[in-house]
């Protein structure tokens, strides 16, 4: 396997605060909006944006995070037995503004399948995606990101891996693309 | 981790502590689904499940169907008294030609113990034990762990009284079984004839006073005498049962500690529990009713996961 280094530290660091602004541009005070990370992954990334616009904003934001296993589209259909994480969304959905946040925008179908969840929620008046990385090439639905850290163009079988530092065994946030050799 | 040993749910007996586990932890997420405004998930929309009774029920038919539709699953419904079966037809005869109707999986209640266990020798569909005679019904004990579990947190040492009819109870089975593979300590009660003998081995003590029984426990699921099973008399009078072992506001009160106070239904007021304990704030029989829906949306999402790849 061989592993080259897409955001170290720094950059990755640069890319979320200049998020985080590009946020702060668009949603002012965050009231009637809230931020749900997709899980299992979006939701840790979610987390930590999240934790960052507190830090510069200093006001509450709502935050959820949302599961979509029971919406998904390939149970019982690939090799992965789907395994289902927590949802939190102790706020009402109705009316809100929502910024969906996930790691890495791959095929979309995650991301279809948390919309179908969010909607068994309410009916939010705006759904918008962030996603930190975009790996375009590999779309198949037409889902595309608001607001986008970084693009990388790249097909199967290479691999796009975001790891945070409160991950077991990390101790830096970084982006890693793997490829066999 | 998340897959199951098994493609059927016949009893706790075959399941693993994982599988167990595996039940409990997906369960506690289809109950933030049925909390939710909109209760219903896609994920069972390309399976059909025939629910089989050929045994009268209530709770358990409408838990499993709300389970099935709450998952977008196609449900069938079919009960002994208004079919073929009167006719004379067999089990494996009736069952056949419903799967011959494209069915995935059976939801199967039986007076027969076994029944279950003979049809997933003879047909490839997913099957789930609803009740099997005095055999078992394991997703009555998974919804009992479930409760106990949301009470008391972890098991592995809790103390768990099981009361009342445990010869013909199916319920006291699994939960021996389930909660003996989660670490729980267990102690019957009744009357000495309504204790099958030799119970012992399979790890539980037995008390024949209700009211050291109570004072042991943790949590107390009280069952129903089942006079329906019952062809001989195992004690002298109803009214002579609930004085005995009647679970009354005075015995629950002279404990001076809190204990959880269960019972899968139907109830039986005024015998094995009065209607005060049963309405006060130590009982959780309801929440057992609603956590039944999604023990129940966990076991069919799991079992449905494990189906293809068989």
């Amino acid at each position: 396997m061989e592993a080259r280094v897409l955001l170290d530290t720094d950059l990755l660091d640069i890319t979320i605060t200049r998020l985080c602004y590009e946020l702060i541009e668009n949603y002012g005070d965050f009231s009637n909006s809230a931020i749900i990370g997709v899980q299992p992954r979006g939701a840790v990334f979610a987390e930590y944006l999240h934790s960052k616009l507190k830090t510069l904003t200093n006001i509450p934001i709502t935050f959820g995070k949302i599961d979509p296993t029971f919406h998904r589209d390939d149970f019982r259909r690939g090799d992965d037995i789907l395994q289902a994480k927590t949802t939190e969304m102790d706020f009402a959905v109705e009316g809100k503004k929502i910024l969906l946040v996930d790691d890495v925008l791959f095929t979309g179908r995650t991301i279809r399948s948390a919309m179908d969840a969010l909607i068994s929620f309410g009916r939010p008046s705006k759904v918008e995606l962030l996603a930190l990385i975009d790996r375009r090439f590999n779309r198949e639905l037409p889902i595309q990101a608001d607001y986008l850290g970084i693009t990388v163009d790249t097909v199967e079988p290479v691999k796009v891996k975001v790891e945070w530092e409160n991950d077991a065994d990390v101790t830096k946030n970084i982006v890693w693309i793997l490829k066999d050799k | 981790m998340s897959q199951l040993s098994t493609k059927h749910l016949l009893g706790i007996k075959q399941l693993t502590e994982q599988d167990i586990r595996t039940i409990l932890s997906t369960a506690a997420k289809f109950k933030e689904v049925i909390n939710r405004p909109i209760k219903k998930v896609p994920t069972l929309r390309d399976i059909t499940i025939a629910n089989l009774f050929f045994e009268n029920s209530t709770r358990t038919r409408v838990s499993f169907e709300l389970a099935q539709k709450r998952l977008s699953a196609d449900v069938i419904n079919f009960s002994s008294s208004s079919s073929s079966v009167k006719k004379g037809e067999t089990l494996l005869d009736t069952v056949n030609n419903i799967l011959a109707m494209k069915v995935d999986m059976v939801v199967m209640r039986h007076p027969s113990p076994g029944a279950p266990h003979f049809l997933a020798k003879h047909i490839d569909a997913n099957i789930i034990n609803a009740g099997d005679g005095t055999h078992e019904h394991p997703t009555q004990a998974l919804l009992d762990a479930f409760s106990m579990q949301e009470k008391l947190g972890d098991l592995a040492g809790k103390k768990v009284l099981i009361a009342g009819d445990i010869m013909h109870s199916r319920v006291a089975l699994s939960n021996i079984f389930c909660l003996r593979k989660l670490g729980a300590e267990i102690t019957l009660c009744g009357p000495p004839t309504l204790i099958p003998q030799g119970i012992e081995s399979l790890g539980v003590r037995i008390e024949y006073n209700i009211e050291k029984a109570l004072a042991w426990c943790d949590v107390a699921n009280i069952l129903r005498i089942q006079l329906e099973r019952q062809n001989t008399k195992y004690f002298p009078s109803l009214r002579e049962y609930a004085l005995t072992f009647g679970v009354n506001k005075k015995r629950v009160e002279s404990l001076h500690k809190e204990i959880v106070i269960m019972h899968p239904g139907p109830i039986n007021r005024g015998v094995e529990i009065t209607s005060d304990v049963a309405d006060s704030k130590h009982s959780i029989i309801l929440d057992q009713v609603e956590n039944g829906v999604a023990v129940r949306m966990a076991a069919l999402f799991l079992l449905a996961n494990k189906g293809i790849e068989n």
